[in-house]
């Protein structure tokens, strides 16, 4: 177990200037240019009181440096400022709506995991052979459709048509509400999974272990699950790391489609109110889950791969 | 390298595969054709004005698709084929637009950074670091945040400022190791300056996997057009987009179900098209990525 603390340790560490850059731009929405943040904010007719306000809450009126600095200092207490549309501080309402997030995304994954596995491993089976080609094809057409037109067509389909799944909402998190926002969010994400899984195991089936694995005379499945899927998981772990942009991509456009009240539709309204404390402080949230999550995937690495961890 | 993979011995049926993947390179290809073809004559092909309102609103609007009007018609009864048209003149325009411009950049910073190496170099790599930490629409909503009002201008301005970190990451990395080979070193040996050597013999070999992700862009930038449409954060009335048409399809998709469904399946194709022209593209290239 030791000898994963080291590189793990290393990896946590190079995060630390990633992590900084990622304020410095955050902050940079902000102070570029683009005249006076403050009547930005509050519109060209705004209360000249509350443009004071804002410009001393900033300290607009001091250079960039200072300003972030001050910015930081308030970010590292976990103070991400006050919303101007609700009155009230950025991250008790970002505290509101991530859990629906993080549902949202939670059963997205799995559903791209089990289908998208379960498909690469299909097709990889009987490379060539119809199945093959269909699974593919459904996997390219998962990776092209547009999130949002698939999200209304789904529910279009299963809600309005079929009455079997409620059109959109939270549901107080009924389970049937979850489904086909699951579904939609998870779809390009299932592709590259399959697609991943796939071509993956078809590399690991070349090498010579495989050859002596049957020569041994190993059931076919055996060799599969023992021998192949176990090396081909290396980059499977990757795709799912990659895909959670995916996922975090399509969060705004499928809790749009779906009136789901996650953190993805509350960062678009904020847009739309030009309430900025509350943009920055969804985007910098939706950043730093996305550079932990990759982070994990890292240190999955380090778990299923002995070699990483000498490596390097 | 791909002939030793190709020369071990496999299962049967991988070596169908070069069927396949000319099977998908066909249909990239066609898709792709018919979108740009569709979209340049949209001016001919389109029955009606994409903008044109009908005298007589009341039963023009939300017509379900019929002989008159194949597509049906929207709220303000436009007709929705002509308006899939002009919006593909829009999405193709953009995404196209967007990729030369991200390209260009792309290829002069990893050029300079892969070849120079050093700061330079470490700058452009941390840069992309911190581009890349972001989920790409979620940094493109913030940035629009910053613009007094959106529109399709600022959607190409932030979709270039996020789009050209791949390909410059891609251009260095070919770079880093093109600078090394015998030819470079010869060219320089006879006196080649570093303009000559980066555009005559590196870039030239760098080209392949730029022009692969380029492709695949073009797709990418067309999707977040219409994603950051469909959302209200792109282009405004009376432009014309698949996003905003999209938008409109929601509020009426228990009653006029057709008003979404074909600007979506218009981009769906078209971003189809191109991913699997991409795909093969790549595979071309390296015949060991098969998907």
């Amino acid at each position: 177990m030791s000898e994963l603390i080291e590189p793990a340790a290393r990896r946590i560490v190079a995060l630390v200037p990633v992590l900084i850059g990622v304020s410095l731009l955050v902050f940079a929405l902000t102070a570029i240019g683009l005249g006076d943040p403050a009547r930005a904010m509050l519109g060209q007719r705004a209360d000249p009181e509350l443009v004071q306000q804002i410009r001393r809450d900033y300290a607009l009126d001091r250079p960039v440096p200072a300003r972030y600095a001050t910015w930081m200092a308030r970010l590292v207490r976990g103070d991400l400022g006050m919303s101007y549309h609700q009155q009230r501080p950025v991250a008790e309402v970002i505290a509101e709506r991530l859990p629906a997030t993080a549902r949202l995304a939670l059963a997205a994954t799995a559903v791209a995991v089990v289908v998208g596995l379960g498909a690469g491993v299909t097709a990889a089976l009987r490379p060539g052979r119809l199945l093959d080609h269909a699974l593919m094809t459904a996997a390219v057409l998962g990776i092209s459709t547009p999130v949002f037109w698939l999200g209304m067509m789904l529910s279009l389909l299963f809600a309005v048509w079929l009455d079997w799944l409620p059109v959109s909402g939270y549901g107080d998190g009924a389970w049937a509400n979850l489904v086909l926002p699951a579904l939609t969010l998870g779809a390009v994400h299932t592709g590259t999974i399959a697609r991943m899984t796939r071509s993956s195991l078809l590399e690991v089936v070349r090498q010579e272990y495989m050859q002596t694995a049957r020569a041994k005379g190993l059931a076919e499945w055996r060799v599969v699950a023992k021998h192949a899927l176990r090396n081909a998981l290396i980059p499977v772990v990757t795709v799912i790391g990659i895909g959670l942009a995916d996922l975090l991509v399509g969060a705004p456009l499928t809790e749009t489609v779906f009136a789901w009240p996650g953190l993805g539709r509350m960062l678009v309204a904020a847009v739309g109110q030009r309430d900025l404390p509350v943009v920055m402080g969804a985007v910098l949230v939706f950043a730093v889950i996305y550079v932990l999550a990759n982070l994990l995937v890292d240190l999955a690495y380090l778990v299923i791969d002995p070699r990483i961890r000498r490596g390097r | 390298m791909a002939a030793e993979v190709v020369a071990l011995p496999l299962k049967r049926g991988v070596a169908t595969s070069g069927d396949r993947g000319r099977g998908r390179l066909v249909a990239g290809g066609v898709l792709v054709a018919a979108f740009a073809l569709s979209s340049l004559l949209a001016p001919w092909l389109a029955p009606y004005d994409p903008a044109a309102v009908p005298a007589a609103l009341a039963q023009g609007m939300l017509k379900p698709p019929h002989p008159a009007h194949a597509f049906g018609t929207d709220a303000l009864g436009r007709d929705l084929l002509s308006r899939v048209l002009y919006g593909g003149r829009v999405s193709l325009a953009l995404g196209l637009g967007v990729e030369m411009v991200a390209a260009a950049i792309g290829v002069i910073v990893g050029l300079l950074a892969g070849y120079h190496g050093g700061w330079r170099d470490s700058l452009l790599m941390r840069l992309t670091d911190v581009v890349m930490a972001f989920p790409s629409l979620i940094l493109a909503i913030g940035l629009i945040a910053v613009f007094e009002r959106p529109g399709l201008d600022k959607v190409a301005l932030v979709l270039i400022a996020l789009g050209w970190t791949t390909i410059a990451r891609v251009v260095r990395g070919a770079t880093l190791s093109l600078k090394e080979r015998d030819y470079v070193q010869a060219a320089r040996a006879l006196g080649a300056g570093h303009a000559t050597i980066l555009l005559r013999h590196v870039l030239p070999n760098a080209m392949g996997p730029v022009i692969v992700a380029a492709t695949i862009g073009v797709g990418g930038n067309m999707i977040a057009e219409a994603g950051l449409s469909f959302l209200g954060l792109g282009a405004q009335s009376p432009t014309i987009s698949w996003g905003t048409m999209l938008a409109d399809g929601q509020t009426f998709l228990t009653s006029a179900p057709w008003v979404a469904f074909f600007p979506g399946l218009a981009l769906l194709l078209a971003v189809l098209g191109i991913n699997l022209l991409g795909d093969s593209l790549r595979d071309l290239q390296d015949p060991r990525l098969k998907p």
